[in-house]
Formats: structure tokens, C-alpha cells, sequence
């Protein structure tokens, strides 16, 4: 330690480096953060990075008049120099001043300065219409006219979160059982299962995804909730149980012995003292799996389909790029929505998520 | 759970007398009754909401609570069920309970499956009828899939290797700097986002329009050095490619660089000193003693985003749809499946990812061994 804090001048270069990196790394995302405040005209007109103070060209309020029988298609002479009539609809400078057509019938230019602008309009108008879905004037034959609403993202986020929340506690649960069962409980083919279990960790699950869609077609699974919870559950039963198993196998053989000894069975061992013991355990595969699925695309593009009452959030904002790819306003909006959770669960829970992501480092 | 439901110590009760000669057929009965019951109770639940039309709110709220109560509720009047019969029987039936609803879900969603896809990817489109190994033949005769293995190669080889050098970079460069917490909160933080909306956030950056006014970052950038404005994503092939994958580096970065900087600052003290004393530079120790050090590590973190970005489909799917020659293997299988109806060989571009992660699975059961995992 000593050395390096001698060092001073390579830590100051350190910083500068590493500054730089985060900048670049934060910039996409506060992009779209402020833009998604931003009127859907102004988006489109301006870059994000206007909303700070910049300096452009403003109008001065003067105008020159040239001869009003110009001819356009001629060079036009201005200030002593000529320019076309392209050049003047893009802005020319002529000694230290900007020169734009004002009106191009009338022949008026107009002068413009530079100075320093600052005219953030911000608004939540994009999060009310991407929430509550857009207003469709449907006029009937009879000339009365009805107000329909689309189908909003508040739907979508409810929907994500019924399916996220049993899709987490499920796995976790199943898994807690089946890794005590490995852990502490001898029985033949204990070493096998537990090998085909590790293996699975990585099988990609494109794999499994047309099988499982017959079966739950001819269930009747399809689009349902339970459909869902099940398919998230064995997608991620293999990294859970494995990340489950290395911490309840490490607990120690007294605590297991003494509770023997004062006649517990193994059903209450596991519930009263086992779960609450692995609290920080289940808390961090918990966030990794609950994450995992709030994200997912693909599991719910397959198994929800085209149902609209049970969409998620991805699906939606996937179908606004594809349907409505220029609607930014609607685009930035909703995608910060669907981060709000995501990032909360970040900065509050980072240590667990991080536990969690290292241990589940094995799975693809 | 109260205690009149465990009567009996399992371990140390002694396995002779009488009674355990009995068949226990009153045991046998009331654990049929009950999984009967389950299945009977469960269905009901199932039923009830697919066919309810309550209130998405209500509806969500029971979902959950059924959902989190249900699983909890089977194991426990299983295990109850399993408490009928004598001690000898029950400790046989007990691991059958603990690990039973997760062989059966993975046996039903993920194990067979894979056999059945398997199966399925040695037939023609509608499945009914033999084609031996033309699918896989087929393969290397697609011109789009020839694109889609070239640009799947691209991902594992520049992804991968962008993620780990920089992922390294930042972690060394964070363990050096005054604000370490910050910077890696910084670069860590695209990780908790979706695929999707990291899809959105890089449409914008990259968004093009022609004109002088660009309200893409990117092309801002490029038009205010003189450059001429791009698209970005869709003209410039094949190096359209290149910027899908600096999403996954920006996103994959971060896994990199937080499971780096725990391994570095594992790496004692003392022989860093010791190396330092013997006037060895700071690039001479990082190349002849953290790498060697961390090479497990490496490798570990190497693996993983091999196997994940072998699996890109969100990305691509998101920002190009696949098109402008950016289609990879996820989403060809995705197209030939669900657009194409073409089973089998949606079914072949399936095993084909299955067979490029197998030398993965070998290496994480090597290791599970090497740790004396049993």
C-alpha cells in the first residue's frame, strides 16, 4: 500500500481513465432518462443534449431585404460574397453573423447571433400516455363518436409482476427443498441427479422451447399464468438448487444433530431452522431469478404469444420499437419504466444481487 | 408444524418390532388421498382463473398468493402424508418428497424436452416424416445461416474478448482509483437492465436521420467532426454487427469487472510487495503474477459469456429483427419455428447451440469435482 500511494501522479491518470469509462458507460442511459421528460416534437427536432445550456444561433430580430426580383436559382450576392439558394436555406455566415432566409417569396434574410440558450421543456405527458395507453377517436356510422384507449404499460407492469414474484418464490423454494434433500439426506442416485442437474446449469433453453409449447397447447397452459411460473421454474431450478446446495451443504452437522436429538423431523429442520439460516442465501439467488425473469424476453414471447391481458413489459416495449420504431417519447418512456425496478432492486440490494451473480457465474 | 405433527426422532429410532411388518394400508391410502386432492384442488385453482373474469388487480393479487402458498402447501401435506407410515418406510419416501417437484419439473420442462427436440430435428417441417441428417446438411448450404454462424462467431470471438480485457481493465484501473464503489456501481449498472430496453436506450444512440440536425448521439458526434452521418445498424454491413455487440460489452462489462475485482484483491499482499521490491514495473506484475493468479477466474468468467452471448437472440431481435444480414442462430431458430413453421429444422439450429455449450458442461462438472463436491 505504501508504494502505490506514492504514486501520485499515476493515480491522478488512474482517475482521469476511469472517469472517462464510467462517462461513457452512463451516457446512453441518461440519454434516454432525459429524453424521456421531453415534449414528443422536441425529441425528434433536437438532441437530448440540448436541455443543458449550449450556445446556438438565436434570431437578433433584424432582417436584410434583397431585391425582390432575385433570381433563386442564380448565385445570390450578400455581404459581398454569393452563395446559392441551398446554401442560405441551411444558414451562411457573412462577417461574424449568421444569415438564414426569413422569407424566402419575400426575399427577407434574417440575421442571427450567437448566445447562450437554456429552454428545457420538460414534461410527464410521455409517462401519462405510455401508462394509460393512447386515446382513439372512433367515430360510428351514425356519427357519434366513442373514445377508446389502447392498451396501456400499467396492465403490463401488474402482469409482470404477478408472474415475477411466483416465479422467483417457487424455483427458490423447490430448489431449497431438492438441495437439502443433496445435502443431508442419503438415498440411491443422489450423485447422479445431482450431476444431471449441474449439467443442465448451461442447456441453452431454445433447446426445450418447442417440446414444452406442444405440451402446454395441448393443456391448455398457454398464456396462463401457471404456464409461465412453471416454465421460469425449471428454467432456473438448475442454477438455484446448485447455487442453494453450496450454501446448505456448508452449514454445520451440530446444528443437524441437536435438533435430531430434540426430535424434529426433517420437514421442520428445513422450515424453522434451515430457511431462516439461509436468509442471505435465498435473498441474493431471490434477486438473481427475480431479475432474470422481470427481463426475460424470449420465455414470455413464446408462452404468452399474442395474449394482450397478460403481456409483459418486455413484449410491449418490444412491440413499440417494432410498430412505433420513430415514437420516442412513447419508446423512452416506457423503457425507463420497465428499468425502474430493475434499478431500485440495484441500488438498494446491490450486495445481494452481486452474491447472487457471482454464484451463478456457471450458468449460461 | 407444531410438534404433535413430528412425533418421532426419524435418525434415531430403532427400525425393529412389530408394527412394521403391517402393510401400513392406512398410511398408503391417506398419502393417495392427498396428492388426489392436490391435483383435484390445484386443477380447480387453475381452472378458476383461466376462465374467471375478475379484475386484472384482484386476479394478479390471488395469482401470487396462490402461486407462493400453493408450492408450500403441497409440500407440506405431502410430507404430512409421509409422516403416516412407519419411520423405515418414511425415510425412504422423505428424499422422494424434498427432491420430487424438482425432478419432475426438470424431467417434464428441460430433460425431455431436449431429447424430444432432438427427436424432432431428424424430421422434415411438419415433423411426420424421416429425413436422417438433412437438416444438419442444410445448414451448410443456407446462405442465411452461413451469415448467421459468421456473425454468431463474431459475437463469442469479439464479444467475449472485449468483456473480459475490458472487464479486467476497469477492475485494476477501479482498485487503483478514489472512487471505486462509485465507478463500479457506474459500470455495473447496465447489467440489472433488460436486454429490451438496452435495446431502446442504443436505438436512440444510434438513431439516424438525414440532414444536418441528428438527435442520435453517435451521428451528433460524427456530424460535429465533419463526418457524414450513418445508419448505423442496418447499411454498414458487416460491420452493422459490430455495433449490436457493443451493447452486450456494455452490458457484459460489468459481470466482468465485479467477479475480476474480487479475485484481485485475493491476490496476497505480500508477493506483490516482494515483486515490487525487486523492481519488477507494475506491467510486468500485472502479466507474470495476477494472471497467473486469477487464471481460474478468468477462465470461469470466459466460459460464461461464451455460453450466453452463443444464446444472443433480445438484442438482435430488438434493434434489427434480424435483418441486414445481423441474424444470428437464437433468432434463425426463432424465424424457422414460429414465422416458417419449420420444426425440424427449428429443431436442428436448437441442438446445434445445445452441441457448442457441451465442452462447457464438461468443464463445470471437471470443477464440481475438482471442489469435492461430492
Amino acid at each position: 500500500m505504501v508504494g502505490r500511494k506514492k504514486r501520485k501522479s499515476s493515480k491522478l491518470l488512474v482517475n482521469l481513465v476511469l472517469g472517462f469509462i464510467c462517462l461513457i458507460w452512463l451516457v446512453p442511459t441518461l440519454g434516454l432518462f432525459i429524453s424521456s421528460f421531453r415534449p414528443a416534437a422536441d425529441i425528434l427536432s433536437t438532441g437530448w443534449w440540448k436541455v443543458f445550456p449550449h450556445q446556438s444561433w438565436v434570431k437578433s430580430g433584424e432582417t436584410v431585404q434583397l431585391s425582390e426580383d432575385l433570381d433563386l436559382r442564380e448565385p445570390i450576392e450578400v455581404g459581398g460574397k454569393t452563395f446559392t439558394d441551398e446554401q442560405l436555406k441551411s444558414g451562411v455566415m457573412v462577417d461574424g453573423e449568421r444569415l438564414m432566409w426569413e422569407n424566402r417569396r419575400a426575399r427577407t434574410l434574417s440575421v442571427m447571433e450567437q448566445g447562450w440558450q437554456f429552454n428545457p421543456a420538460l414534461t410527464l405527458d410521455n409517462y401519462k400516455n405510455v401508462l394509460s395507453g393512447k386515446e382513439y377517436r372512433l367515430k360510428a356510422a351514425d356519427g357519434s363518436e366513442t373514445v377508446q384507449r389502447g392498451s396501456g404499460l400499467s396492465q403490463a407492469f401488474w402482469n409482470t409482476l404477478t408472474i415475477a414474484v411466483p416465479a422467483t418464490v417457487i424455483p427458490v423454494l423447490i430448489a431449497s427443498f431438492a438441495a437439502y434433500a443433496f445435502a443431508w439426506l442419503r438415498f440411491p442416485g443422489r450423485k447422479t441427479i445431482f450431476a444431471i442437474i449441474i449439467a443442465m446449469l448451461v442447456i441453452p433453453l431454445q433447446v426445450a422451447l418447442i417440446p414444452v409449447l406442444k405440451d402446454y397447447t395441448a393443456l391448455g397452459l398457454n398464456g396462463s399464468y401457471l404456464g409461465i411460473w412453471l416454465a421460469h421454474t425449471a428454467f432456473g431450478l438448475p442454477l438455484v438448487t446448485y447455487f442453494m446446495y453450496n450454501f446448505i451443504s456448508q452449514l454445520p452437522k451440530d446444528l443437524f444433530e441437536s435438533a435430531f436429538i430434540d426430535g424434529a423431523s426433517h420437514f421442520t429442520i428445513f422450515s424453522r431452522l434451515i430457511l431462516p439460516l439461509s436468509v442471505p442465501a435465498l435473498a441474493s439467488i431471490g434477486i438473481f431469478q427475480f431479475l432474470w425473469v422481470w427481463n426475460d424476453y424470449l420465455v414470455s414471447l413464446i408462452f404468452i404469444g399474442n395474449r394482450p391481458d397478460v403481456q409483459v413489459m418486455s413484449m410491449k416495449i418490444a412491440d413499440l420499437v417494432g410498430s412505433r420504431g420513430n415514437d420516442w417519447h412513447l419508446l423512452t418512456s416506457a423503457a425507463f419504466i420497465s428499468m425502474l425496478m430493475p434499478l431500485a432492486i440495484f441500488f438498494l440490494l446491490q450486495k445481494y444481487f452481486v452474491r447472487g451473480l457471482m454464484g451463478g457465474s456457471v450458468k449460461g | 408444524m407444531s410438534s404433535q405433527t413430528t412425533p418421532a426422532a426419524p435418525m434415531k429410532a430403532p427400525s425393529s418390532g412389530p408394527s412394521e411388518r403391517n402393510v401400513p394400508v392406512k398410511a398408503v391410502l391417506i398419502s393417495l388421498l392427498v396428492i388426489l386432492v392436490n391435483i383435484v384442488v390445484h386443477g380447480a385453482i387453475f381452472l378458476f382463473f383461466r376462465d374467471s373474469g375478475l379484475n386484472p388487480l384482484v386476479t394478479a393479487f390471488l395469482a401470487v398468493l396462490w402461486g407462493v402458498l400453493g408450492v408450500y402447501e403441497i409440500y407440506y401435506s405431502l410430507n404430512w402424508a409421509a409422516e403416516q407410515y412407519p419411520d423405515r418406510v418414511r425415510r425412504k419416501v422423505l428424499p422422494i418428497i424434498f427432491i420430487g417437484p424438482a425432478i419432475l419439473l426438470l424431467g417434464w420442462l428441460v430433460f425431455m424436452p431436449a431429447l424430444r427436440t432432438l427427436y424432432l430435428s431428424f424430421f422434415n417441417a411438419a415433423s411426420d416424416q424421416f429425413v436422417g441428417l438433412d437438416n444438419y446438411a442444410a445448414i451448410f448450404s443456407d446462405r442465411l445461416m452461413g451469415i448467421a454462424l459468421r456473425n454468431n462467431l463474431l459475437w463469442v470471438f469479439i464479444g467475449t474478448l472485449a468483456c473480459v480485457t475490458l472487464g479486467l481493465l476497469i477492475a485494476i484501473l477501479a482498485d487503483r482509483s478514489s472512487f471505486e464503489k462509485l465507478a463500479k456501481s457506474i459500470i455495473f449498472m447496465p447489467m440489472a437492465i433488460s436486454f429490451v430496453a438496452a435495446g431502446v436506450i442504443w436505438k436512440f444512440v444510434y438513431y439516424y436521420q438525414p440532414g444536418n440536425e441528428q438527435i442520435g448521439l453517435l451521428n451528433a458526434i460524427v456530424t460535429f467532426f465533419g463526418g457524414e452521418p450513418q445508419a448505423w445498424t442496418s447499411m454498414l454491413q458487416p460491420w452493422n454487427n459490430l455495433f449490436l455487440i457493443l451493447i452486450l460489452i456494455w452490458m457484459q462489462t460489468g459481470f466482468a469487472m465485479v467477479i475480476f475485482s474480487a479475485a484481485i484483491k485475493g491476490v496476497p499482499e505480500d508477493i506483490l510487495e516482494a515483486a515490487r521490491v525487486d523492481g519488477a514495473g507494475e506491467i510486468k506484475i500485472f502479466f507474470r503474477i495476477m494472471i497467473p493468479y486469477i487464471s481460474g477466474t478468468i477462465l470461469t468468467v470466459t466460459t460464461t459469456i461464451i455460453v450466453f452471448t452463443l444464446k444472443i437472440f433480445d438484442v438482435v431481435m430488438v434493434m434489427t429483427g434480424g435483418q441486414y444480414d445481423t441474424e444470428v442462430v437464437a433468432t434463425q431458430f426463432y424465424r424457422q419455428f414460429f414465422m416458417y413453421r419449420n420444426f425440424g429444422y427449428g429443431s436442428t439450429l436448437a441442438i446445434v447451440l445445445l452441441i457448442a455449450v457441451i465442452p462447457v458442461i464438461i468443464i463445470n462438472l471437471r470443477q464440481f469435482r475438482k471442489q469435492g463436491g461430492f
